[in-house]
């Protein structure tokens, strides 16, 4: 007998031109989907930030624009779909242009530190000078921003530039949230939210660069609807939201990823069958996370498969 | 979806507040305090009630507890945190306790220089700083868009109605703001239009078409509107069914005067042959540009013509609902479209069977809460349905997939009054005035150094200078004059003969936006403005994408930097910084807000209107000279 054969939809394929060249993707594929997936290995190296494989594209970051035959703009690419004869162009002086202001708005207004190797190389790449906006504004006191009222800022005398540092907040025993790396790419409240848990716990908040994520008035996670999924934390791009034990050790400087093992087992929770990848620093669990292209998880889990893990060190 | 609320009580009067909006939409509670159930397509269905909620409590007691918040999540099964979310987006809503009277005092472009700076330095000796106060406060406010009356402030009221004074008195408004004058004694300083308009006055000037009944009918009688030829349009619209009345529309080649100049007709028949159903209509009266008031005036002075012409609109392009988005900082033009709408329910104009011709179309009025970005109208949709009014990624347009994910023809007040006038002699004949994209007549907010000041209704094609010499002229010696808004650009002394249209002021550089030509005398102090216009974009880009997000803020310091004469290594090094700021925010912002939110800043420096004679460089001209 012969292995069973998946038909899957059937789909009509649509020809687009990436920087001259045509290129064959299934109709209904994003512009970066034809990118990582028919691109050469440097289309398919498109910065993304707010992008995520397991999550419905956000569109806020801007960093993966491209250029479009007749659009005035550019596009982003995480989002557009592309349509058939449909003329792209990924690395023209427009696109560099906009890819290295981004991401130097970005460095310029936030700690970047932990936003990950690619990121670090992009800016490299892309020829990011942060430092030309000035020495950065001291962090705002705890509570400052979360306060900031829509329409009204104080003037600048642009002496520094203002950024969105301030005090890291630790008020639960799972996770932390430090919004000095957040760079509001909303992926967390999507997460939270339609995109998988549908705990709706937290939501974007304020107006303009004084927005922030944010519970109702800026409630304790405790008094919040959060479920410690800490899904939030499985799609945060910068480090932003990271488990406490991972905070606790990079405080101390004890944080050592190049030595940190993997490894895949299956959750014994329940009988759902998650996958989870445990994260193995100096014979210790660090952090766990599940595959994002996992048929069953989608990348998400739950909070007994997230932090439940005491009990596999208390042999 | 359980919804978990802080243990935050609302008030009985917040609570009231809330239910005497909601109870006659929702039906009775049940014992939760719920309107059914918390989940599902019926719990989604009153998210859109979310911001008349919210202006109810915030109507009513002055700003948004917790437990007024936690009341507005439980009755419409909306989380805590997105009600939070969306209510700190809005500029008008406060979520900790702030004074019952507040004074919205405009420091803007128009108002700013004269008198608005002068009446913040009153209220400061009067009130207090800005925003502290226990009874009563103040707080500078962005554009109030009553730049002909310039100063505006307007009273943003607990317990009663809002109410604007323009020109502003600071005696009264002190008087005022200690709860001295209530809201028909200041609607009645807007009774005189020829202060808005002063081609009403009499002998009335040219010929008026858009703002033929201003002045001429009652804005508060719909028995009056209709002696004046009112409704007449309507009938004539019906009569010639609603494929001509698009055709008609095509013919004219009427274009959207919000700002995008993009062809009616076209937008009404995409949404008219679209096969999803229901089709949505939204009017777009959230005029919120700085300098511009054109469209306050005519919903101010002949509301029931914007009735007239949403009916009109919805009908041919099948709608059985529209949404009236109204700017929140326009309570005069709000009483009195709520007047117009509930006459014309009443007298079978609007309903389910329209002047007995079958037709069902109802207008519903939203109000904004002080948010320049719900302009945009993808941001209007959100806010509509509920959400921060934050701009949607395109495609899908809206004429496929608008309000609620329907059709949706999204039309601007100005242009829906064209609407009237394309019916009133046709198509073609309304194309013979002007030419190109640019048919029919024009308003324009004339406003700052010129004698008079107000809305003017040109044809197409009149020249710049012909159109100063309408407003009586200038006062003082012409510097310069900001065309089309904070998202425009200048224009010099020596370009005056521009004929006003789409494409004249392509030429020159420049854009005609909203219709706002604001002058400016030799005194100017036009760095000052520039830094005011910077400001209006750092506070009002919604905060979405990262290039209008941090791009404002970045602007804005780097003119602060030339303003003080302390740049960042020289002057070229933060002219190219600024010009790298604008390439991004113009190539990659999401909307229309961040791509021209450098257009003023740009356009002022590369016409040197910020160069002053220096006299330690022998008079040659040396930029920023601080001041």
């Amino acid at each position: 007998m012969g292995t069973p054969v998946m038909l899957g939809a059937i789909t009509r394929m649509v020809t687009l031109t990436v920087d001259g060249r045509d290129v064959r993707v299934p109709e209904g594929s994003t512009i970066l989907q034809a990118l990582h997936e028919e691109g050469t290995a440097q289309q398919a190296d498109t910065p993304t930030l707010c992008w995520a494989p397991n999550l419905a594209p956000v569109n806020a970051c801007r960093v993966c624009v491209v250029e479009v035959e007749g659009s005035r703009v550019l596009v982003p690419s995480c989002a557009r779909t592309v349509e058939d004869g449909m003329v792209v162009r990924t690395d023209s002086e427009k696109v560099r242009h906009s890819r290295r202001m981004v991401l130097e708005l970005l460095a310029s207004s936030v700690d970047m530190s932990q936003a990950g190797d690619d990121v670090a190389r992009w800016m490299t790449e892309y020829g990011v000078d942060a430092d030309r906006y000035g020495p950065p504004a001291p962090p705002a006191a705890a509570g400052e921003r979360d306060r900031r009222r829509a329409g009204h800022h104080h003037a600048p005398d642009g002496s520094h530039a203002e950024t969105v540092a301030q005090p890291v907040k630790i008020d639960n025993d799972l996770y932390v949230r430090d919004y000095s790396r957040c760079i509001l790419c909303y992926k967390c409240v999507n997460a939270c939210g339609t995109d998988a848990q549908f705990t709706f716990a937290i939501a974007a908040a304020g107006r303009g660069f004084d927005a922030r994520i944010a519970t109702e008035y800026d409630a304790e996670l405790p008094d919040s609807a959060c479920v410690y999924c800490g899904n939030c934390i499985g799609v945060c791009p910068t480090g932003a939201l990271k488990s406490v034990r991972e905070h606790e050790l990079r405080e101390n400087d004890d944080w050592h990823p190049e030595d940190e093992t993997v490894t895949t087992t299956i959750c014994s929770f329940c009988g759902v069958g998650c996958n989870l990848e445990l994260h193995v620093q100096n014979n210790s669990i660090v952090n766990v996370t599940s595959p994002s292209d996992h048929s069953v998880t989608h990348g998400h889990l739950c909070v007994k498969g997230r932090f439940g893990f005491q009990h596999v060190q208390n042999l | 979806m359980d919804l978990r609320l802080s243990g935050a009580e609302a008030t009985a009067e917040e609570r009231a507040a809330v239910d005497a909006l909601l109870d006659p939409l929702l039906g009775p509670r049940d014992v939760d305090g719920r309107a059914g159930p918390d989940s599902g397509h019926e719990a989604r269905g009153r998210r859109h009630l979310l911001l008349p909620a919210l202006h109810a409590v915030s109507d009513a007691v002055g700003f948004l507890s917790e437990g007024a918040l936690n009341h507005v999540a439980t009755r419409l099964s909306v989380p805590p945190a997105d009600v939070y979310g969306v209510a700190t987006f809005y500029a008008m809503f406060a979520v900790e306790p702030r004074a019952p009277r507040v004074v919205h005092v405009c420091d803007d472009v128009a108002c700013g220089p004269y008198g608005g700076e002068d009446l913040a330095t009153r209220l400061t000796a009067e009130l207090g700083p800005e925003g502290s106060g226990a009874d009563a406060c103040w707080v500078r406010s962005p554009c109030l868009g009553l730049c002909e009356r310039a100063p505006a402030v307007m009273f943003q009221l607990a317990g009663e109605p809002d109410f604007s004074h323009a020109p502003a008195v600071g005696e009264d408004v002190v008087r005022a703001a200690r709860g001295a004058t209530a809201a028909a004694a200041a609607d009645a300083a807007f009774a005189d239009p020829g202060v808005s308009v002063p081609q009403t006055r009499s002998p009335r000037g040219g010929s008026l078409t858009l703002l033929r009944r201003i002045g001429v009918v009652d804005p508060t009688s719909l028995d009056d509107y209709r002696a004046h030829g009112g409704y007449e349009t309507l009938r004539r619209a019906v009569d010639l069914g609603a494929s001509r009345v698009v055709q008609e529309l095509k013919d004219s080649s009427l274009t959207g005067r919000g700002g995008a100049a993009f062809p009616t007709g076209v937008k009404w028949d995409g949404v008219a042959t679209a096969p999803v159903r229901p089709h949505y209509l939204v009017c777009n009266a959230d005029e919120s540009e700085p300098g511009t008031f054109k469209d306050r005036v005519l919903m101010e002075y002949d509301p029931f013509g914007l009735v007239e012409a949403m009916t009109i609109a919805g009908w041919a392009t099948g709608c059985e609902r529209g949404y009236l988005y109204v700017r929140g900082e326009y309570p005069l033009a709000t009483r009195r479209l709520e007047h117009a709408i509930e006459q014309a329910r009443r007298r079978g104009y609007l309903g389910e069977d329209v002047m007995g011709e079958g037709v069902t179309f109802d207008i519903e009025l939203r109000r904004g809460a002080g948010a320049y970005i719900c302009g945009e109208e993808t941001a209007l949709l959100n806010s509509i349905e509920g959400f921060r009014g934050e701009p949607r990624n395109k495609p899908p347009f809206p004429s496929v997939s608008g309000l609620f994910g329907k059709p949706t023809v999204i039309n601007n007040v100005e242009t829906l009054y064209n609407v009237l006038q394309v019916l009133d002699v046709g198509g073609p004949a309304f194309a013979s005035v002007g030419g190109e994209r640019s048919t029919g007549t024009k308003l324009f907010c004339v406003s700052g150094a010129v004698a008079t000041p107000g809305v003017y209704e040109v044809d197409f094609g009149t020249t710049l200078r012909e159109l100063l010499t309408l407003a009586g002229g200038l006062r003082g010696e012409l510097r310069t004059i900001l065309l089309g808004g904070a998202a425009g650009g200048f224009v010099m002394p020596d370009q005056l003969d521009v004929p006003l249209t789409l494409e004249g002021a392509r030429e020159i550089g420049a854009t005609l936006g909203s219709g706002v030509v604001l002058a400016f005398d030799t005194d100017a102090d036009l760095v000052g403005t520039l830094r005011r216009i910077a400001a209006f974009f750092r506070d009002e880009s919604c905060g979405q994408c990262v290039p209008c997000r941090v791009g404002t803020v970045r602007q804005e310091e780097a003119l602060a930097r030339l303003e003080r004469g302390t740049p960042i290594g020289d002057r070229e090094t933060e002219l190219a910084l600024l010009d790298d700021l604008a390439r991004v925010m113009r190539d990659a912002s999401i909307c229309g807000l961040g791509q021209t939110a450098p257009a003023a800043v740009g356009s002022a420096l590369a016409l040197g209107l910020l160069d002053r004679p220096d006299p330690t460089t022998n008079g040659k001209a040396s930029a920023w000279v601080p001041r």
